[in-house]
């Protein structure tokens, strides 16, 4: 199976790759899939709580190629949005952007549970309305 | 700029044709393109007499009489007439066989096929290094039993099960042995009357012959054995397959056997002294690698290694542009299951996603090692800097204590 051009960029030159302070208030971590599934996804978000804009997005995936792409590019996505803007962020715009085949499309999914998922942890640290509906797959 | 330097080590999945095999397989394509079984003139008998030499090559090869070799398309024919072959020939004897959950999916296939027809089959667990347990084997065996199929030498570990004791156990209870000695045939002895198998599974392909050609040895006398044809036809193959022989593939393959057995010992000496090198250098620069199957019964050009805390699909990404090499993790269906084989041997599901074989070949050398290793050790180091259970680990979390969301 080829790789699109996109997909081997984010791998190769992945984009936010770090960790920030899971103990920062204004931090919210998401750890999504399984070791025994060969995919683990950590999305974290850094938002200012004035204007509910995401500052910062960092990312480490355990996984193939299409889901460090796919958690690449979330990350990259998420700046700069609100918190509200990035929950509407869905997985085949992912796929879209990324041109995955059918048996990566899991790979988004992972990230969109993935970017919901740390909104959710920051919602709940701050004792916020949790606005996240979180899918079962 | 010149081209990257292509290396290949998946030699188990298919070998490259050694060049005197081309060379001896040209003449028959358009200078001698008789049918072996036209018998009324020189096209023919030049094509029979090719088909008969190269019979003779290969049975030498396997220490056995040239009558026993039937010719097929490839390995995974060759299980299926032995295995559904046997089950139909064998039907007044019984109806159960006996096989491992590690064989090659054709004999996997095949045997669920069989039960769908009616038959029993067991499927033998193997210990931590992949061989069968001969207790187990023999606790299985009934009087329904019919066959016992355990592959020589696994594709994806190389671990050699013990086949004279598995055939010695046969022996004593009467039960016909099968093997899939398709990773075997060619790279190390192999030598089934010696052992007791009456009925073996092998291809081109995979010992520097040519694709879409196999054989499957049945053993003639003491006790002689039939299996019923899976194909109609013209009875070729003393009416156990028909089909028009390929000609050509025979040739390449009969070539292919002859080489083996005169460079067998020393290709094997050299892979396994390039093996362990690849294995010695990677265990020094990376931390954390593991060794799949058995290191003492092993092929001697295999070894399938564990990158901790790395996807194995995802690490060949890193350098797949010009090393081939294959993964125990298969990141591409819905259920996202690591091979079943590391699995049956009682790795993690996590270290069976983390899996690499490499395959080495008669055309490999020391430089394509060491480029090797210097492309694994940058491929795992970016992968690492990438993970986060690496990160957990490195900070000391118990990632089995953790509880991880499924999907």
């Amino acid at each position: 199976m080829a790789y699109s051009k996109k997909v081997l960029d984010h791998f190769k030159n992945p984009k936010n790759v770090g960790t920030l302070n899971k103990e920062d208030q204004n931090v919210g971590t998401g750890l999504v899939g399984a070791p025994e599934c060969g995919d683990v996804m950590r999305l974290q978000i850094e938002v200012d709580p004035q204007t509910n804009m995401i500052k910062d997005a960092k990312f480490k995936t355990f996984g193939c190629g299409s889901a460090i792409a796919s958690s690449s590019l979330a990350t990259e996505w998420l700046k700069g949005k609100t918190v509200d803007q990035a929950l509407a962020i869905d997985n085949m715009e992912i796929v879209e952007e990324l041109a995955l085949p059918p048996v990566k499309i899991h790979c988004s999914v992972l990230a969109e549970d993935a970017i919901k998922s740390a909104i959710k942890d920051y919602q709940e640290k701050n004792n916020l309305e949790v606005t996240v509906k979180m899918e079962e797959h | 700029m010149s081209e990257p330097r292509m290396i290949y080590l998946d030699n188990n999945a298919t070998t490259p044709t050694d060049p005197r095999v081309v060379e001896a397989m040209l003449p028959f394509f358009y200078q001698n393109p008789g049918n072996a079984a036209s018998r009324n003139h020189p096209f023919g008998w030049t094509a029979e007499d090719a088909v008969d030499k190269a019979r003779q090559q290969i049975a030498d090869l396997i220490s056995v009489d040239s009558k026993e070799i039937i010719f097929t398309s490839g390995a995974t024919e060759s299980d299926n007439l032995a295995i559904k072959g046997v089950f139909e020939m064998y039907a007044r004897k019984g109806n159960h066989i006996i096989t491992a959950k590690t064989e090659h999916k054709a004999v996997l296939d095949a045997c669920a096929k069989v039960e769908k027809m009616g038959g029993e089959v067991t499927y033998l667990d193997v210990d931590d290094t992949g061989r069968i347990k001969l207790a187990d084997l023999e606790n299985a065996i009934t009087d329904k039993t019919i066959l016992v199929s355990i592959m020589w030498a696994n594709n994806e570990t190389g671990t050699i099960q013990p086949m004279e004791e598995i055939g010695a156990i046969c022996e004593k209870h009467g039960v016909l042995l099968m093997s899939d000695a398709t990773q075997a045939v060619g790279k190390i002895p192999v030598d089934p009357k010696k052992v007791g198998v009456h009925l073996m599974a092998f291809t081109g392909h995979k010992m520097y012959g040519p694709k879409g050609v196999g054989v499957l040895f049945v053993n003639r006398k003491n006790p002689r054995v039939k299996v019923t044809a899976q194909m109609d036809g013209g009875g070729h193959e003393r009416g156990m397959r028909s089909g028009t022989l390929n000609v050509p593939g025979i040739v390449g393959m009969g070539k292919a056997a002859e080489i083996a057995k005169a460079e067998m010992a020393e290709d094997a000496a050299r892979l396994s002294a390039l093996r362990d090198k690849l294995e010695t250098q990677l265990k020094a620069r990376l931390e954390e690698v593991y060794i799949n199957g058995s290191s003492e019964h092993r092929m001697p050009h295999v070894t399938n290694l564990s990158f901790k805390h790395v996807e194995g699909e995802g690490l060949m990404m890193t350098f797949n542009q010009n090393l081939a090499v294959s993964s125990g993790s298969a990141c591409t269906s819905a259920s996202l299951e690591p091979s079943y084989v590391l699995v049956a041997l009682g790795l993690g599901d996590d270290l069976a996603h983390s899996s690499i074989r490499f395959s080495l070949g008669r055309f490999n050398n020391e430089e394509d090692i060491d480029l090797t290793v210097d492309a694994l050790v940058e491929g795992v180091t970016h992968m690492r800097n990438l993970s986060p259970i690496w990160e957990m680990y490195k900070e000391g979390v118990d990632i089995d204590a953790i509880e991880w969301a499924s999907h």
